[in-house]
């Protein structure tokens, strides 16, 4: 069948087989590969981007559902060269460790954060209940989520081989060790 | 804490943000599975739906005429090329694709390759395999029974399930000791089944270049060096054609250490079709076909005196290895390193002896942070200790207290033979106290209990042997494991090194950077990773066991120092003194008394490739390797707290706070090291909460799916608590520890014994992992559950 798509403000008009899984039409056909795919079973939320404004495991959506929708994936989070705060926050905080649960994790993160800018860590662990990190034990993904939080406004670039004016230090906070 | 970036450094270690993140938060990185090459292919593992049947027949015909399969391969076409079966890395051996029977549910029988993995998933549907059903074992406490079925009648003479017999220290001694003691408790426990579950499953992409030879495997691999080995040596392919790239891999915690069937079938799919294949594991099929971990039941006995002196310990291990015995673990002791069960308690005298069976289960056994089976024997002594102390009605920090290894001890010598490096046990106990406000608790505690609340305080003390290791007890299929690092310094004076062991999350790209920094007077940012590919890197055994930092650490810290001897000879000529009259200080070689007469790394390294007269023994650069072969195990230890509440009524378990004191001697990135112990806390919770692989009565695996298999998320881990106390290793380069399975290895003792202790009104002495709501109520009746056999 054929299907028209719009992932990260670009359209694709693809012919797919009907049971295609969007995870497999993000990643084999349009070789978005940041989105990543861990368990079939819509447990783990390695799969997670963004179907409209909603976030979906899209290991149990079919391409043929997001016909004519938007779609959105962590490869659209930076912009013009400027992270987004919640992709900052992760490296700020330590919030990553493999990578793997880590673009699921920041587009969930994003979506909370348009919708409640300053939430409280009952409310990030709540919303990113339904994904599963299986390296850092969850504390600094909380940490990272806040680090976001306070610095919406952040357009500070990670990238440790440009520059030299110390741009990237910053506060970290390492709990009460 | 102040994270920043290395930008300026000098003096390197601290809490440097990673390097590696700046592609992962961009969805940049390349996994296993992220890789595509021009032409590749797709393989899919048809697989065994009954635990133990005989094949009578495999019929293909109908899957080889699906117009996008390119190749069906069986046992027994591997039978002709005599790759039916691989060695095991416990000198056992493992079916690759079942020729005669299939021996556990999810066992490798075929392997189809497509030109996509829909096709190839498509095609397992259409080949017909004829199996008469045998009956199976299952409950490993019946695997040697007489008449119990034999499962490994592939091994000529084969009567029965017994692998092994393996016992160590002075039974003698040891019983004197308990005969002569005020006081003896023994408590049955099962660390059961469970399993490391990456994120990431396994995979592999394997390209064989028909022209030049040369195999390039892709592949979810913690040792790529090892895998090149036994690749040589399995498939009798030259080893210098042979390349394995480790790319970023999505987690590991030991369940990418063997070589499975599927790597093996995408080599052979690969050889046969000409074409680069991968092939990826479901989930499924990475829970119920790959390592396993623990499944030890233990019984174990402690004699103390009445006052609380502990004396002695033993334990009688059965051990359920599965259907292969493919324990992935380099010791000469086949229950890995399970005899260091005498914890961190100065003692008298130890036994323990284990008995290894076959089951009708997965293989495995060694993974997940484990340490090689220092988990089984931490959580065994940890939990002996609180019923001890159940017993004598004694408070649980008191006794621990009393019995721990003082510092004036070290290096100590355990009843068993390990070597503990160094440690000052009371005090890292006394930190966590403190923080926890541990009185404050018990009387929280007391005054819950008169309202009928269910809250406990449980206490984990654990040491750890990490780094393998010492050629006297470790090898991997007779290979020592010393770790090589080659060091490679640029004229500009930026760096690369390349190490044999990979990062799965750890940071390496960062530590590493970091540790050679150190050495040299350079900034981190200047220096290169290089990790992960055999053919960029030397040779080393890979990353497990907590052993990166304590071998591979220690081999980048000696090539540095050689680079740094090297430069002297360089600064000496430049500065027209006696390489013995100069001094590093300051992160240059200048000459002693004169601090104005300096040159850096970066100034000696364009002189030594320089045009320049070079002084007598360097050729030219300032490169060079290093092989550090580890003298001993590093031994890190810690002390955990966990305080949980327990719902009387429904039996759900909540963690209120987690406590974690750790000694890990000096800590290269402290924020990398707070994040591994986080992680491990976590991996601690689910096992003592959570996570089981259990079977039933068929032996269908009742864990083959995260809707089953329960792992921890953000609702279950409480905030995590961290305090450090920092004892050096006496014999590291850097007096660094491993970490990395430190808190997997002590916490699930320290959530148990909070949840017992919770229960203590009940008269609770114990309850098997995990204790699940149905558990815990069951165990508040007086029936605690089975939890191998069954999800509570």
């Amino acid at each position: 069948m054929q299907i028209t798509v719009n992932v990260n403000g670009a359209e694709y008009t693809r012919e797919v087989e009907a049971r295609l899984l969007l995870i497999h039409f993000l990643r084999d056909e349009l070789r978005l590969t940041g989105s990543h795919w861990g368990c079939d079973t819509s447990n783990c939320g390695a799969c997670v981007v963004w179907l409209d404004d909603t976030p979906v495991k899209s290991c149990t959506v079919l391409t043929a559902m997001a016909d004519g929708h938007e779609v959105r994936t962590v490869e659209d989070l930076e912009r013009d060269g400027v992270l987004d705060p919640i992709q900052q926050g992760f490296a700020e905080c330590h919030g990553l460790q493999c990578g793997f649960c880590t673009p699921g994790m920041m587009l969930t993160a994003r979506w909370l954060l348009d919708r409640v800018p300053d939430p409280s860590t009952e409310e990030i662990r709540e919303a990113l209940s339904g994904q599963i990190c299986r390296c850092t034990g969850y504390e600094n993904i909380v940490r990272s989520v806040r680090w976001a939080a306070e610095h919406a406004d952040a357009d500070q670039r990670l990238d440790h081989d440009s520059g030299e004016d110390g741009s990237n230090q910053a506060e970290h906070d390492g709990g009460p060790g | 804490m102040t994270a920043t970036s290395g930008r300026g450094m000098n003096g390197a270690y601290g809490p440097m943000l990673r390097k590696e993140d700046a592609r992962f938060i961009r969805g940049k990185g390349t996994f296993v599975d992220d890789i595509h090459l021009p032409g590749m292919l797709h393989g899919a593992i048809l697989r065994s739906p009954l635990a133990h049947a005989r094949i009578v027949s495999i019929d293909v015909a109908a899957a080889e005429a699906h117009p996008k399969v390119k190749a069906v391969i069986t046992g027994r076409l591997l039978e002709g090329r005599k790759l039916a079966w691989m060695p095991t890395l416990s000198h056992d051996v493992q079916a690759v694709l079942a020729t005669d029977k299939v021996r556990f549910q999810g066992q490798e029988v075929a392997f189809v390759v497509a030109e996509d993995r829909y096709s190839a998933r498509d095609a397992l549907e259409l080949i017909n395999v004829e199996y008469e059903r045998l009956p199976v074992v299952i409950d490993a406490t019946k695997a040697l029974d007489h008449g119990a079925p034999v499962i490994r009648d592939d091994v000529a003479g084969k009567q029965d399930n017994h692998i092994f017999d393996w016992a160590a220290g002075d039974k003698a001694a040891t019983d004197a000791v308990f005969a002569a003691a005020d006081v003896v408790v023994a408590q049955d426990m099962l660390y059961p089944r469970s399993h490391p579950a990456p994120l990431e499953t396994c995979g592999t992409v394997a390209d064989m270049d028909t022209v030049s030879g040369k195999l390039t495997v892709w592949s979810t691999s913690q040792a790529p060096h090892a895998h090149r080995t036994l690749y040589a040596l399995v498939a009798a392919l030259p080893e210098h054609k042979i390349r394995i790239v480790s790319p970023d891999i999505g987690g590991g915690f030991g369940n990418k250490v063997p070589i499975y069937p599927g790597y093996l079938c995408a080599v052979i799919g690969s050889i046969l079709t000409g074409r680069p294949v991968k092939w990826v594991e479901d989930r499924s099929e990475n829970l119920m076909s790959t390592s396993f971990a623990r499944d030890y039941h233990m019984h174990g006995e402690i004699a103390a005196t009445r006052e609380g002196r502990i004396l002695g310990l033993r334990a009688t291990v059965l051990a359920d290895h599965g259907a292969f015995n493919g324990s992935a673990q380099p010791s000469k002791f086949p229950a890995g390193f399970f005899h260091i069960f005498t914890g961190s308690y100065d003692l008298q005298a130890a036994h323990c002896q284990v008995t290894g069976v076959y089951t009708n289960k997965a293989p495995g056994g060694v993974a997940y942070a484990c340490s090689f089976r220092v988990t089984e024997a931490v959580y065994l002594v940890e939990r002996l200790v609180d019923v001890l102390a159940l017993e004598l009605e004694a408070d649980p920090a008191e006794l621990r207290m009393k019995n721990l290894l003082r510092p004036e001890q070290f290096p100590y010598t355990t009843p068993t033979g390990w070597e503990y490096d160094s440690g000052n046990y009371a005090h890292t106990l006394q930190v966590a106290l403190d923080l926890a406000g541990y009185a404050d608790l018990r009387r929280e505690q007391q005054e819950k209990r008169v309202r009928g609340e269910l809250m406990g305080i449980g206490i984990s003390f654990f040491t750890e042997g990490v780094g393998a290791g010492p050629r006297k007890h470790m090898d991997i299929l007779g290979m020592g494991m010393a770790d090589g690092a080659d060091l490679r310094v640029h004229p500009t004076g930026t760096a690369v090194l390349g190490i044999s062991c990979q990062t799965q999350g750890q940071g390496h790209e960062t530590t590493f950077a970091q540790i050679v920094a150190q050495e040299l007077g350079i900034s981190p940012d200047d220096v290169e990773v290089v990790h992960g590919d055999t053919d960029r890197t030397p040779f080393g055994l890979g990353t497990y066991g907590s052993r990166s930092t304590p071998v591979s650490g220690a081999a980048a810290a000696v090539v540095a120092r050689k680079v740094r001897e090297r430069a002297r000879i360089v600064a000496a000529a430049m500065l027209e003194a006696s390489p013995d009259d100069l001094e590093w200080d300051n992160g240059r070689w200048q000459v002693r008394g004169d601090p104005e007469q300096g040159r850096t790394i970066a100034e000696i390294a364009m002189a030594a490739h320089s045009a320049l007269e070079l002084p007598e023994g360097i050729e030219g650069h300032l490169d060079a390797e290093a092989v550090y072969n580890p003298p001993n195990l590093t031994y890190p230890y810690g002390a955990y707290i966990c305080v949980a509440d327990v719902d009387p009524g429904t039996g759900q378990v909540a963690l209120r706070r987690f406590i974690a004191v750790d000694d890990c001697g000096v800590r290269i990135n402290p924020m990398i090291v707070e994040g591994q112990i986080h992680g491990g806390l976590a991996d601690g919770v689910g096992m003592a909460l959570m996570q089981v692989i259990a079977f039933d009565e068929d032996g269908n695996c009742l864990g083959g799916s995260f809707m089953d298999y329960l792992l921890p998320t953000s609702m279950e881990c409480p905030s995590w608590e961290l305090g450090e106390t920092v004892t050096p290793c006496p014999h590291h380069p850097i007096g660094a520890k491993g970490v990395g399975e430190s808190a997997t290895v002590g916490s699930p003792a320290a959530v148990v014994n909070a949840v017992i202790d919770a229960l203590k009104p009940f008269g609770v002495r114990h309850a098997d992992m995990p204790l699940t709501p149905a558990n815990v109520w069951c165990a508040i009746q007086g029936h605690p559950l089975r939890t191998d056999l069954a999800i509570p």
